[in-house]
């Protein structure tokens, strides 16, 4: 751990800030639905803007009042909204050591960890710059999420039935927008299409959120599984990973050189 | 399970995860797999909420309707990389813009 770090130039700091600035934005727009949802699903305006404060994670906000419309159990909507918080613990193992914090400064940093200022933050090259990227981030976020929170909660009950305005349509299309920039590598398509398939395969079997924590599994089993194919995905077949990804790992281990695909 | 109960045990657990990250000592979960597993959760959670609610009824049922429209547009608008609040506005038109016609 250095004791000093270099301070960060104005043109650097400047960049950093308006990226945390167009992140806040960006995700505070997506505050909107949420709150304009939450009071379409049954939650009063305050427990609307408590799941907004406290929770603070859009993806579980979004999993409680989605389990909660759809008529699932309380225990469903914990359940999920933790499962799909799991990963602000896991990005705070990343997070923790770029910032160096203790006490109070601890807990705030604890709050704001979600996956837009881990994102901007481990995203920088410098130290200085990391720091300022997280803190920014997550304090515009949180800010306009919260702002936002409101106005959506009190323009949604006076707007009536989201359907009409397609607000339905929007919280699958921004969770695909969030899911978007991890499609990069043919592992994570694989993971994604098999998640999806399970989760449609379970749902009309199962209460609601039910389907999601099944998916997370698919998860969970391609993290346990060795990445020994990793460099031959990459490669110039890439276009079969999609089908093979998830099977192959069941197959015996066998070493295939990058150059050579595995057999159809 | 009251909505207020719901809304806490949510809120106070979620809290609790995020603080475990800053407690926990690095070499406990620091790993390989660890870090594949906190890769793949996100991509796998978030696939299966956009399956989920676009694809299913009320009742869990699979149905095809404007929210399918939606996100198609949207998935398009992506591809043509299209700012986020761009892909969620027209997601929210398309859909709406069926419905007063009259579909889904």
């Amino acid at each position: 751990m250095p004791v000093q770090e270099p301070a960060l130039g104005a043109q650097r700091r400047r960049e950093v800030l308006r990226q945390c600035l167009s992140v806040g934005v960006a995700s505070g727009a997506y505050a909107i639905s949420f709150g304009a949802l939450s009071v379409a699903a049954g939650l009063s305006l305050w427990q609307t803007i408590v799941l907004s404060a406290l929770l603070f994670s859009g993806a579980s906000q979004f999993g409680v009042v989605g389990i909660v419309a759809a008529g699932g159990s309380g225990a469903a909507a914990v359940a999920t909204s933790t499962l799909l918080g799991l990963r602000n613990g896991l990005y705070g193992l990343q997070t923790s050591r770029l910032l160096g914090v203790s006490g109070l400064r601890r807990v705030a940093a604890a709050q704001l960890t979600i996956d837009e200022s881990t994102a901007v933050g481990i995203a920088q090259p410098e130290r200085a710059a990391q720091r300022l990227g997280f803190w920014g981030t997550g304090l515009a976020v949180f800010v306009l999420w919260n702002a936002l929170t409101i106005l959506g909660a009190l323009v949604g009950n006076a707007l009536g039935d989201p359907k009409m305005y397609g607000l339905d349509a929007a919280a699958p299309a921004a969770f695909c927008a969030l899911l978007w920039p991890r499609l990069k590598s043919g592992d994570t398509r694989a993971v994604a299409a098999v998640s999806a398939v399970i989760a449609l395969v379970v749902a009309p079997h199962s209460p609601a959120g039910i389907p999601v924590l099944v998916a997370a599994l698919a998860a969970v089993v391609a993290g346990l599984l060795p990445s020994r194919r990793a460099s031959a995905i990459d490669g110039p077949r890439r276009g079969k990973v999609k089908k093979m990804g998830v099977r192959t790992p069941t197959t015996p281990r066998t070493e295939n050189p990058p150059d050579e695909g595995p057999p159809a | 399970m009251t909505l207020w109960t719901t809304v806490l045990l949510a809120s106070g657990l979620a809290f609790a995860l995020k603080l475990l990250g800053y407690v926990v000592p690095h070499r406990v979960l620091d790993g390989p797999v660890v870090s594949r597993v906190a890769a793949m959760l996100p991509v796998a959670l978030l696939s299966a909420l956009v399956a989920v609610q676009t694809f299913t009824g009320s009742g869990g049922g699979l149905t095809l309707d404007a929210r399918a429209a939606g996100v198609a547009v949207a998935v398009t608008a992506l591809l043509l990389r299209a700012p986020f609040l761009v892909v969620v506005i027209l997601a929210a038109a398309t859909a709406a813009t069926l419905r007063a016609l009259g579909w889904g």
